[in-house]
C-alpha cells in the first residue's frame, strides 16, 4: 500500500468524525451553505421522479444492469480490455493507488508532459494524484469550476458531485481576487465564471495531457462514457495530445444498451437535471484523417481494495454505486456536518460504507457510526444499494469479524468490550443471578450517578432513563405466566 | 508490474463466490422500456432544449442559410467556423458566396488542430455543425464528429449552431442505439449535447459558457 497523505493519517485517531462533526455543527456559515444547497437538490430530484411508476421501473433496470455487470465482473473487465485494445485504447491495471500513480507518472514522463489539465475524478482524489504529480514536477490544473475553486483554496472536495458546495459566493469571490491576477473582488456569478473561463482557456490550449475519470466503461464496445455540464471534461479529453482516464474496476457495464437507463437515473438523482449538458462517449484516440482528438488514450483500472470487497456477496453491493450523491443530499447527518467531517475521499452514506472497506475498519471504523440508520439513503439510491444494512454489517465486523473481505475486521474489539460481553453472557446464562441483579437494578438504579462508566455513553447527550421498579419477569409471573 | 497486477486482480475476482447474474426483467419488478413520444417528439425536443437555455428555430432544406445569416447578424458574429467538405458546409459556402452583405467571414476547419489552435481557441465567434439526429426524451443533439467535421467545432467557439433534420429526431437514446446499431461500430467520439455549457458550482446559481459555448442555436430542418 502507498503511504496515506497527512490528511488521512489524522483520520485514524479515534473519534475523528465525532470531533470534526462537533466543529461543523457549531459553524453557522457552513451549515447555512449546506442547508440551502441540499434543500434545493432534494426538491429538484423529487420533481424529476414525480412519477412513482417510472421511478420504480427505471430503478429496477438500473440496479439490474449494475448487479449483472458485477456478477460477470472478471469476464467483463477482460472483454473491456480486449475491445479497448481494438479501439487503440491502452489498458493498465493497478492494485494500489501507488501503482496507479506510478502508471500515470510514467505515461506523462514518456510523453514529456509538464502540465496536465484535469476533468473531475473522484478516483484521482482517492489516489491523491495531484500531490504525487506535483512531487515529480508536473502541474495538474483542475478544470471543473468547483474543483478549480477548492484547488485554489487548497482543500479537498466536500461532495462527490459538487466539490465546493461548502463555499458561498463571498468566499469564492475572495479566493478569485487573491489568486487570479487582475481579478477584482466581485460576487457577480457570471463575472466569476467568466474569470475562471479566462484563467483556464490558456491552460487547456497549453496542456501536454488531459486526465479524466470515467462514469461508465462499456465492455461491449470499449467505450468510456463521461458526463458533465461544463465542457471542461470534453476539453481535457479532446484538446491535449494525450488523454489518461482513471477509474475503479467496478465501473464496467456489459452492454451499450445499459447506458440509457443509468444515464437517466444519474443526473436526475444527482442534480435534478433530465440529462447533463454533455454526454461524451470516447471509443479511441484520433484516427488517421481526423483533425482533432488526442493522439493516444490510456485507461488505468484501479483496484485499491475493490476486489477484496467483491469477495463478500453482501458487501459487493457497495460496488454498484454510480456516484450520483443522492444519498449525500438526503442524509440528515451529511446535510448538517458537510463532507469534510468524514476525513475520507468519499463522504456521506456511500462513503460510510466505502471508506472503511477501502481503507480498513482500523482506520475508518468510525464512519459506519456516523449514521442514524434512518434509511433515507437507501430510499433514494437509484441502484438499490442497501446502505443501512451494510452500515450495520460493518459495525458488527468491527467487533467480531466474519469475512476476509473486511480489512481491519475486529479492530474495534477492546478489553472492555470483551469483559463486558463475558460478564453479560455469564449473567444471562444463570437465571438466579440475572434475577438478583435485575431486582437490585430496580431498587438502586435511579440512584446511580449518570457519570458511571457504562451509563455515561448514553447520558452524555440524553437524560438518564428511569429504572422499572419491577422486572418484566416479575410482572409476567403475577399475571400467571409460567417462568421458564 | 502491470501484468502482475492484472493477474492478481482477476484471480481475486475469480476466486470470489459467484452470485448468479440477475435475469432481466427480474421477477416481481416491472420491466422498463425506453420512452415513446410519437407525434409529440418535436414539441418535447424543442421545449427541453429551450428549458436548457438553447434557442430552437425551424427552417427548410433550402432557406436555412438565409435564416442563419439573419441570426448571426443579430448576434454580431464576424467569423464563422465551418466544415467545408460536408454537404451543409458546401451549401453554406455556396449561399454565402452569392451574397455581398455583411455576412460573417467563413473560416474552414480544414487542417489538424495543431495547425489552427489559435483560430479555434480565440479566432472565431461561432461554429456550424450538422448532427446525426436528436433525442426527444431529453432534448439532446447527437453528434458523431468525423474527419470532415471534427470534435472541437461544437466545443471551442462561444456560439454553437447545429442543424437537425426533423425526421432524424428519435424518441430516446435507447431507440437510436438499437435502430442504428451503435454497438457494432462506435465512432472515436460520440456526443450528446443538451444545451450550452453551464455550471451551478457557485451557490447553485446557473451560469452559462464557463468552458464550452455560451450559447447554442438549433436549426430544425423541416422535411
Amino acid at each position: 500500500m502507498n503511504a496515506p497523505l497527512p490528511q488521512d493519517t489524522a483520520a485514524t485517531a479515534p473519534l475523528a468524525f465525532t470531533g470534526k462533526a462537533r466543529v461543523a455543527l457549531n459553524d453557522p456559515r457552513l451549515r447555512a451553505n449546506f442547508r440551502r444547497a441540499m434543500d434545493g437538490l432534494m426538491s429538484k430530484r423529487a420533481a424529476q421522479f414525480a412519477d412513482a411508476d417510472e421511478w420504480r421501473t427505471l430503478r429496477a433496470r438500473g440496479a439490474e444492469a449494475r448487479a449483472r455487470a458485477l456478477a460477470k465482473l472478471p469476464d467483463l473487465l477482460e472483454r473491456l480490455e480486449r475491445r479497448c485494445a481494438e479501439n487503440a485504447i491502452t489498458v493498465h491495471w493497478a492494485e494500489t493507488t501507488g501503482q496507479a500513480n506510478a502508471i500515470v507518472l510514467d505515461l506523462l514522463t514518456a510523453a514529456g508532459a509538464k502540465t496536465v489539465i484535469k476533468g473531475k475524478s473522484m478516483v484521482s482524489e482517492e489516489m491523491h494524484l495531484n500531490a504525487h504529480l506535483a512531487a515529480h514536477g508536473i502541474t495538474a490544473i483542475e478544470s471543473d469550476l468547483g474543483e478549480y475553486i477548492i484547488q485554489l483554496a487548497g482543500e479537498a472536495p466536500s461532495h462527490i458531485v459538487m466539490p465546493c458546495i461548502h463555499k458561498n459566493k463571498a468566499e469564492i469571490a475572495a479566493l478569485f481576487a487573491e489568486h487570479i491576477p487582475g481579478q477584482p473582488y466581485t460576487e457577480n456569478v457570471d463575472d466569476l465564471t467568466g474569470a475562471a473561463r479566462n484563467a483556464l482557456r490558456g491552460a487547456f490550449a497549453a496542456a501536454d495531457a488531459g486526465i479524466s475519470g470515467v462514469n461508465f466503461a462499456v465492455a461491449e464496445t470499449g467505450t468510456l462514457v463521461l458526463i458533465e455540464n461544463e465542457g471542461n471534461g470534453r476539453l481535457s479529453t479532446t484538446l491535449p495530445p494525450l488523454h489518461i482516464a482513471v477509474t475503479g474496476i467496478e465501473k464496467v457495464l456489459e452492454f451499450l444498451d445499459d447506458v440509457p437507463p443509468l444515464l437517466s437515473l444519474l443526473p436526475r438523482s444527482a442534480t435534478g437535471q433530465p440529462i447533463t449538458t454533455y454526454v461524451n462517449m470516447i471509443s479511441g484516440p484520433r484516427r488517421p484523417g481526423e483533425k482533432d482528438g488526442p493522439q493516444a488514450v490510456h485507461l488505468v483500472l484501479l483496484d485499491n481494495g475493490r476486489s477484496r470487497v467483491y469477495d463478500d456477496p453482501q458487501l459487493r453491493d457497495t460496488l454498484r454505486c454510480i456516484r450520483c450523491a443522492a444519498c449525500l443530499n438526503h442524509c440528515p447527518v451529511y446535510t448538517r456536518v458537510g463532507g469534510h467531517s468524514y476525513s475520507f475521499t468519499y463522504p456521506g452514506p456511500i462513503g460510510k460504507i466505502l471508506s472503511p472497506q477501502l481503507e480498513g475498519l482500523d482506520c475508518a471504523g468510525d464512519q459506519p457510526h456516523a449514521s442514524s440508520l434512518c434509511g433515507a439513503c437507501a430510499e433514494v439510491c437509484p441502484v438499490e444499494i442497501p446502505i443501512p444494512d451494510l452500515l450495520v454489517r460493518l459495525r458488527g465486523e468491527a467487533i467480531s469479524p466474519t469475512s476476509r473481505a473486511v480489512k481491519g475486521g475486529g479492530s474495534a474489539r477492546s478489553l472492555g468490550d470483551r469483559l463486558g460481553r463475558r460478564l453479560s453472557t455469564a449473567i444471562l446464562g444463570q437465571p438466579r443471578l440475572y434475577g438478583l441483579i435485575s431486582r437490585l437494578a430496580g431498587r438502586i438504579g435511579d440512584r446511580l450517578p449518570s457519570w458511571l462508566p457504562g451509563l455515561n455513553r448514553w447520558t452524555r447527550v440524553r437524560s438518564k432513563p428511569a429504572f422499572a421498579r419491577r422486572s418484566l419477569h416479575a410482572l409476567a409471573r403475577e399475571r400467571g405466566y409460567a417462568d421458564e | 508490474m502491470n501484468d502482475t497486477a492484472r493477474a492478481a486482480i482477476l484471480a481475486r475476482l475469480r476466486a470470489a463466490p459467484r452470485s448468479p447474474a440477475p435475469a432481466y426483467p427480474r421477477p416481481g419488478t416491472p420491466a422498463w422500456a425506453p420512452p415513446v413520444h410519437g407525434s409529440e417528439r418535436l414539441a418535447r425536443f424543442t421545449a427541453l432544449l429551450e428549458a436548457a437555455h438553447a434557442e430552437v428555430y425551424q427552417a427548410s432544406a433550402t432557406d436555412w442559410p438565409a435564416r442563419l445569416a439573419e441570426l448571426l447578424e443579430q448576434k454580431a458574429v464576424a467569423r464563422l467556423l465551418y466544415a467545408p467538405t460536408t454537404p451543409a458546409g458546401r451549401q453554406l459556402a455556396q449561399a454565402w458566396g452569392e451574397a455581398t452583405d455583411g455576412r460573417p467571414r467563413l473560416i474552414a476547419y480544414d487542417r489538424p488542430v495543431e495547425a489552427m489552435k489559435e483560430t479555434l481557441v480565440s479566432g472565431v465567434e461561432a461554429a456550424l455543425t450538422g448532427t446525426l439526429g436528436g433525442i426527444a426524451h431529453t432534448g439532446s443533439l447527437v453528434l458523431w464528429p468525423t474527419p470532415d467535421e471534427p470534435r472541437l467545432m461544437s466545443l471551442l467557439p462561444p456560439l454553437h449552431i447545429a442543424l437537425v433534420e426533423e425526421t432524424a429526431i428519435a424518441d430516446s437514446l435507447s431507440a437510436l442505439i438499437a435502430s442504428q446499431h451503435w454497438a457494432k461500430a462506435m465512432p472515436t467520439n460520440a456526443l450528446l449535447i443538451s444545451g450550452p455549457s453551464k455550471t451551478a458550482d457557485i451557490e447553485q446559481t446557473l451560469a452559462y459558457g464557463v468552458h464550452g459555448p455560451k450559447a447554442l442555436i438549433v436549426l430544425v430542418i423541416r422535411p
